[in-house]
Order: C-alpha cells, then structure tokens, then sequence
C-alpha cells in the first residue's frame, strides 16, 4: 500500500484570515468599544502596538438547546471511604466544572489578539476620519531608489561604461590579448626589418597576433555590466511632538480625553511621516513643568492660568534640545480656553515672534463639555487672542472640540499644508 | 538484528517513511488491522490553530463562527494556557493524519502509530462510521459545499447566507438522523444531485408563469390530525431536515444549506457516540506497535521511555476530588478497557468467566478485540465489557443528586458485588447521546390556523432547557420556518412544565 507523505509546512498560512475578518466584521461595534477602551488606557506612543483586546460574549453567542437543573446521575473515578447509602453536603455549587472552549456560559468575555494594522484601522475608525485621510495616514512611507552595485542584466539604458571597460581590460590582460601597440610595434620592425628570414618570422608572429586579437574580442558579452538600483524606505527626517495642556482645576476628564486623542491622532500622523519622533510634554498651571506621559494626563495640579509659562517653557526646551535645523517641531496645545487677562499680551508675543517662527504646524484645541452648548455663548479670552493672532496672518490651526468626531477636521490645515512641510522634511 | 528507525529526537522525511513502514508491518500482520490508505502531513503550529478552528477539516466553507473559535484559540495558545494536539486524524479515504513539525521522531512514531493505523482501522470497520459517514465522499462533499456557500454569497447576498448558517448552526445537535432505515449516505452523490437541480430549474425556468393569474385554491376538506401528521412526516426528530423538506418559505439555495449542514452535523455523529472506543482503539494500538518495535530493537530504550512519558501523561485519570478532575478521560478509560478485554481473553479469573463466558479465555485477542471494535459504541461497549476488576480499579461510585433531597447528594452504588451492575449502567448511560442531547421533536404544525409549529421537549430527570439559550435558538427556528414556533416542555406523564412562543423577526426588506 502507498504511502503517502507530504510536507504542508510550506503551504500558504493565514487560512482562516477570511473567517477572522468576518468575525471582526460581525463583533465590529463590540471590538471597536474595545480598542476605544484600550487606547484610553494606553500611552500615546503604544497607540499603533496591536495588541489583546476584550469583547463581551453576549453578541457573539452561538446558543445550543442545552439542558441544565434536574436529578443528575453521575459515576466518578477514586472513591476512598463511601459506602452504598452514604449522604454527601452539597457544597454551594456543584463540584464538577464544565467548560467547553468558547462555549457556553463559563466565559462572560472573550478575549483575543488584534494585530498592528487591525488595531489602528479601528481606532482610525473610530474617530471617525474621512475615507480619503484614512488613506493618507495609513499608507506608508514612500521608497526611494538608490544605487547598489552592478549586475550582469539590465536594460542598456543602465549600462556602466567604466565597469564594462576595466572588466575587459582585465580579460584582455588574462588572456594576454595583444596589445595595439604591439601589432604597431611589430609592424614597424617588419617595415625596417632587411633580413628575410627574421622578417618570416616576424611576420608569422603578427599574424599570430592578429588572429589571437580576432579570437579575444576587445569587449565580449561577458564584460558587461549594468548599473544596479535596490528600492530603499526614503529617508526621512526627525519630529518633535509638543503636547501643551492646560491642567488647571477648570479641565474635566472629558476634556483630557479629547485632547488625549487629538494627541495620539497626531502622533499616529507624525508617526507614518517621520522616522523618529520625540514626545515633550509640557503641563502649566500658572507655572510650566515638562512631566512624563503619565504625570501629564493623570497627575493632580492646581493653581491659576498662565499660558505663557507653558509657550515660555517650550521655546526653552526648543532652544535646548531641538534645532529647528535638524527637527520637525510639531506643536498641540489643548486648553478649555481660561487665561489669565494680564498674560495675554505676554502670549501673543511670544508665539507670533518665538514659536510659530520654529514650528511646522501649531494647533490649538479648545475643549469643552460634552454638548458643549456653552461654547456659543462667548469666546474665551485665549480664542480671541488666537482668533486676532490668525487674522493677522499668523499660520495657526484652531479648532473648538467638544466630540470625538470634531477633533478631525483640525488635521485638514495640517494635510493641506503637506507639500511645504515635505520639504522641509527632505533632508 | 533489525536497524534503529531513528536515532535521538530529530527526523526527516526519509525516517518518517521508515517509521510508517514500520508501523504498517506491525499493524496489518501482527495486529491484522483492516485500514484506509494513509495519507501523512506534516503541518506547523499555525496550520495546526486554522484546522482547530475548521473543526479539523482541511477545507470548510467560510463563516464568522470559525473566526471566532481561531481567535480563541490563538489567544490562548500563544499565552500558553492551551498545548496543540500531537495530531489530528479526518476519516476519509484515504485517511489524512496531521502531524505536528514540532513533535520528536518518538512522537511521530506514537501519533503514526495512533492515528494512521488506529483511528483509520476504527474508522473503517466501525458499524456507526460504515452506516452514516462516507469516507471516499467527504473530501468532494466539502468541496462542494464550499463552493456551493460562495455561490449562494455571491448570488443572494453575504448577510442573507450567514443568516441562515447562523440559524443552522443553532440547530446543528438537531439535525442528525438517530435511526438508521434511510438508505446510507453517499455525498458524492449529493453533490450531483444538488448540481443536476439547479441546472434543471435554470432550463425550465420561464417568467411566463409567474404572470398567469392563480385559479382560485380549491376548497381544503379538513384532514385528520393522524392523516397530516403523516403526511408532514411527523413526529420528527431532525428538525433540519424537517425544516429542509416542510418550511413553506424558504428558497430551494436556503434548503440546500440546510442539507449541507445537516449532512456535516450527521457526519461527525458517530465520532461523539465512540469517544472512548476510539480513543481506546487508538491509544491500545500504539502502545503494542509501540512496544512490538521495542522488543524488536528498532526503537532505543531512551525514546521507548520518552514514549512512556508521553503515553502516561495521556491515559492519566485524576480521582474525582483532584483539581484537575474533569470527567472520566476517554484516553484512560478506552485503554484500561481495551487492556482488560485482553487480560480476560488470555488470563480470566474466576470472576471473568462468570462475568464475561463469551470471550474468557478465549486466546485470540485481536479476534475479539477486532469484533468488539467493529460492533459497539461506547454505551454498549461499557455496558457490555467494563469488568469488576477495573471498576475497583478505579475505584467507581455512583452518586445521585436529587435537588429535592434535603439530606445532600446520595452515593447509590459503590464498586462492591452489589453495586457493580448499577455502577456499569450509569457509566455506559452517561456515554449514550440519547440522554445528553435534549429530545427534542417537531409533533405537529397548525396547518389549518396560523400555521405555528409545535415542538415537544421530553424531559428526563427534571432537566429542562437553558432559557436564554432555548429562545434564542428558537427564535432562530422561526425565522427559518417564518411563522410562530411554540416549544413545550413536557414531562413523562405529560405534563406541561414550560412552554415558549417565539415569532419570527422580520426580514429585512434591503436584500431582494
């Protein structure tokens, strides 16, 4: 009988992709919330990690007609001391489990794996973006072209002259292909030569030349070569991230929430666009500290409202630690839009002559309350100084945000101003 | 004398071929198994996770519910809490056994052993896998109905599809055929047939007749309840098929999934019903050619030991008070039965012989063994052959739990001489399907009313259905039957104990 053997290893994985993809498809709503949640959790730079995430079963469900409950019968293994007619307590519960992988109701969550791409699709999903700057971010960086080394086919438009020459030099010499000058030579001692029987010989060697130089071609197929060109990430340049916020009393959780995502958003555009991105972040009451991530979104704070503490702080670290020569400054300022009414000339100044001078992009996010009806009544006194700011031609993207989905169409300004900022970028 | 097979843990494709030759010796002409021809593939840890999900098969049509199972799986294999079988085995013809890559050369002898001559003689000679699955077929069948589902997305819709395998899938455990007296299954078949249909109703198809004006219906005479419920076929315990033949508004693409999901559902009977006899079978087999190709020197004695490790760790039966106590294992069960058959057939006590005259000292081990494998399932198996020397082994009991009974859970029976019959007939109860499904049956349908279906349950013991999970699995059999469906508990004596009402949901109008 044959036996057949075969190896599967090799065999295209990722069979199941297509049922994993309907099965995100169909708990879309459910992951979704989950990847809201994780990502709040999250910091800013772990927002493109794939990662695990946990949905409920309930939707998921695949019933069955189970039965439960009733007199249950049941024989076990490794009785010690009972005999017939023994009483056992019940104990609470029943002490035997059952649970089948994924099945019924011994599993309230279920938790799985969501890979790199899936995570940020949904979490871009999430902020609800225009299709078309979903494109934008998502895609990845550009390739460039560049040199690398030689190879024996190509088109002739590549042909390398100098390496298509030295090789064939180096044949020519190998294979001792005479010379020109030595033909030259030779036929000039032929001419003054006078004795018969030396010009014989001398004469069978030229054309002992000859036919050897007609046999070693001066270039032959074999010599040449072409100019090799290898597909390489374009480099690109480096970013810094400032993330500026007010933390005085008056901003809620909900506000820090929106700007927290405005902030990862950024950050996941900065992120596709620049190799190496840096974080500062930058916290100011009344005074201004660079704290870590954590610090910033979760540390308690309080005192009045300076912004220009914050701007201040800023232009120093930019002065310190970020050349503008060498740096991408990339700057987001969320604030619910208090400021003290003596600070704000101080401000403006400095961000009309220190910052925006340095910056390739200064947003600023006015955040409120859920509804945020309020925000019609007046302008808060950084708007307005902003708003005066931008009419005098001050390159500032400001945006009021009191839902998720309003934080987007900051980012138009940022994508229309793409073709200066790149470059700028290019090195 | 005779070569190693292999030496230490590494193997390649040519000792592999070896080991399976070795292994083909010893099961056909020492064990004189009867097996379909093998087909070994070797497979990664990841191919391993997508045949997990795909409920073994090589190929399976697509639906959300396999994500799901591969998602699971993933997770918790790549945080460690899940290992990956050693192998998996899919009764075809021939028989495909997947090897794990990661598995040492001692393994891949023990899973060749156990899985291409083990299974694959069980699978072949099985009465319940000869009478409802068909070997040469499924592979095609599969196929089919893989191509048939895309179709039908393709055609109808991917949301109107899923919606009737959702609703399928819920109703799976009840579209198995218990009792044999259809004519036996042949997928293949099927396949043409399903092919042959729809061909034939593209030929005739002519839009004419749906434009010719309806005669008016001819006035019904009330039939008898005897008269309908035999024309309907009832009572009927397959509701998918019941669904397939009877539902008034499905169409004939919905009908067709039905059938493939109900000739899936019937193909895997079997292997629930023989979960003990074929582990059993598997596990005894691998350990003679296991032991055979020791004693013959092509197996060294460190890979015979990592094998012991192995099979040990695989027959293991925690005592009921252990942690990892979770029901009898199929694996030590199986083959402590399977060993004890052959210690009665070679050397009976007193007891065997008047507990088992049939095969007691009878000498042919595999002679009976063979027969035994070949005519029971585990119900009748345990019933027929668990001796009173392994159910001290074990040391058996039988515990009643009466919820009404005040004083705690009673121990009925115990491994002495008055309670081994009781101990051995609720062990074999517990391995029979007939009592772990819910009998569940379509008894008659309001033909002349509102045309709501009527389902009986038949407890036993008191044990009603899961509530949330009945009504959703009814409310999926009213979308397919698109009127009320009513589902009534009753008792033995006929008593009403619950009664559910479920409408169907309205389709929604967006897919024409």
């Amino acid at each position: 009988m044959a036996i057949h053997i075969i190896d599967r290893r090799l065999n295209p994985g990722g069979k199941s992709l297509e049922n994993r993809q309907r099965f995100l498809r169909r708990a879309k709503s459910l992951v979704q919330g989950a990847v809201k949640k994780t990502s709040q959790e999250r910091d800013i730079k772990d927002v493109l990690e794939g990662g695990e995430v946990t949905i409920p079963l309930d939707g998921m469900h695949e019933p069955r007609f189970r039965r439960e409950g009733g007199t249950r019968d049941m024989v076990l293994p490794g009785n010690k001391k009972f005999i017939e007619g023994d009483y056992l307590q019940r104990s609470g519960q029943g002490s035997a489990k059952d649970s089948g992988p994924g099945e019924g109701d011994s599993e309230d969550a279920f938790r799985f794996v969501l890979s790199r791409d899936e995570f940020v699709d949904l979490f871009l999903d999430d902020l609800e973006l225009p299709d078309l700057a979903k494109r934008k971010i998502a895609q990845t960086e550009s390739e460039g072209i560049q040199r690398a080394g030689y190879t024996t086919s190509g088109s002739p438009a590549n042909i390398s002259v100098s390496r298509t020459v030295k090789l064939a030099l180096a044949r020519r010499i190998a294979l001792k292909r005479p010379s020109k000058e030595e033909i030259d030579e030779l036929e000039a001692a032929i001419a003054a030569c006078t004795d018969e029987d030396e010009r014989v010989e001398l004469v069978a060697l030229l054309e002992k030349l000859k036919a050897k130089s007609r046999r070693i071609p001066f270039i032959d197929p074999l010599d040449i070569r072409y100019r090799r060109y290898e597909k390489v990430p374009r480099p690109v340049a480096q970013a810094v991230m400032f993330c500026l916020m007010d933390v005085s009393g008056s901003m809620s959780e909900h506000m820090k929430d929106l700007a927290k995502r405005f902030y990862m958003l950024l950050y996941v555009f900065l992120k596709r666009r620049y190799k190496h991105v840096e974080i500062v972040f930058i916290r100011h009451t009344d005074r201004a500290e660079e704290v870590d991530e954590q610090t910033f979104f979760y540390g308690p704070a309080s005192g009045g409202t300076l912004v220009s503490s914050a701007l201040q702080a800023m232009y120093e670290i930019v002065r310190e630690r970020f050349d503008p020569s060498d740096w991408n400054i990339y700057a987001a300022q969320a604030s619910d839009g208090d400021n003290s009414y003596s600070d704000g000339e101080l401000t403006g100044m400095l961000l009309t002559d220190k910052i925006l001078p340095t910056c390739q992009f200064f947003a600023y996010l006015e955040v409120g309350e859920s509804g945020g009806s309020a925000f019609d009544l007046s302008d808060s006194s950084l708007w307005t100084l902003y708003d005066r700011l931008r009419n005098s031609g001050a390159p500032l993207s400001m945006r009021k945000v009191s839902e998720r989905s309003e934080i987007f169409p900051v980012f138009h300004d940022l994508f229309q101003r793409r073709e200066t900022a790149q470059e700028k970028a290019a090195p | 004398m005779t070569e190693r097979l292999f030496e230490g843990a590494d193997w390649d494709f040519h000792t592999l071929q070896r080991i399976t030759d070795a292994c083909e010796e010893a099961a056909l002409k020492d064990l004189g198994l009867d097996v379909y021809p093998n087909q070994i593939e070797v497979i990664t840890a990841e191919q391993m996770l997508d045949a997990y999900s795909s409920v073994g098969m090589p190929l399976f049509y697509k639906h959300w519910s396999f994500g799901k199972h591969f998602a699971y799986h993933e997770a918790s294999y790549r945080k460690g809490l899940m290992g990956l079988a050693y192998e998996i085995v899919i009764n075809s013809s021939p028989c495909i056994s997947y090897l794990m890559e990661e598995n040492t050369a001692t393994m891949q002898t023990l899973v060749i052993a156990h899985a291409a001559f083990g299974h694959n003689h069980f699978f072949k000679n099985n009465y319940l896998f000869k009478q409802w699955t068909d070997a040469e077929g499924i592979l095609d069948y599969l196929d089919f109905a893989k191509n048939y589902v895309m179709q039908c997305e393709e055609r109808y819709g991917r949301t109107e599809v899923e919606r009737t395998l959702d609703a399928a899938h819920a109703l799976m455990s009840h579209g198995i055929d218990r009792y044999p007296g259809k004519k036996q299954l042949d997928l293949r078949e099927e396949e043409k047939r399903a092919g042959r249909r729809r061909q034939h109703e593209e030929e005739v198809f002519n839009d004419l007749w749906r434009t010719v004006p309806k005669g008016a219906s001819k006035a019904r005479t009330a039939i008898s309840l005897e008269r309908r419920r035999k024309l309907l076929g009832l009572p009927q315990e397959n509701l998918l098929y019941f669904l397939e033949k009877s539902a008034p508004r499905l169409a004939p693409w919905q009908r067709e999934l039905l059938r493939i999901v109900r000739h899936i559902a019937q193909y895997f009977y079997p292997q629930s019903q023989t979960k003990v006899m074929n582990e059993g079978t598997a596990t005894y087999v691998h350990y003679r050619i296991m032991t055979q190709l020791h004693q013959q020197g092509r197996i060294s004695d460190g890979n015979f030991l990592e094998f012991l490790g192995s099979h040990t760790n695989v027959v293991f039966q925690p005592e009921f008070d252990d942690q990892r106590f979770s029901g009898f294992n199929p694996y030590a069960l199986g083959f402590a039965m399977m060993q004890d058959i052959e210690r009665i057939v070679t050397s009976p006590s007193d007891e065997d012989r008047e507990w088992f005259p049939d095969i007691a000292g009878k000498n042919d081990v595999m002679g009976v063994l063979r027969d035994v494998w070949a005519n029971y399932r585990d119900e009748s198996f345990i019933g027929q052959f668990l001796s009173p020397k392994l159910m001290r082994h074990f040391r058996m009991f039988h515990l009643h739990d009466d919820p009404e009974e005040r004083a705690g859970i009673r121990v009925d029976a115990i491994h002495d001489e008055r309670g081994f019959r009781r101990v051995r007939r609720e062990l074999a109860r517990q391995h029979d399907v007939g009592y772990i499904d819910a009998n569940i049956e379509v008894v008659d349908v309001d033909l002349s009313g509102d045309r709501r279906l009527i389902l009986h349950h038949r407890v036993i013991k008191g044990s009603q259905l899961n509530e949330t999970d009945a009504k959703r699995v009814l409310q999926h059999l009213a979308d397919l039957w698109t009127y009320d469906v009513a589902l009534i508990e009753v008792d033995g004596s006929d008593k009403v104990l619950r009664e559910y009402v479920v409408s169907p949901r309205p389709i929604p109008a967006a897919v024409a």
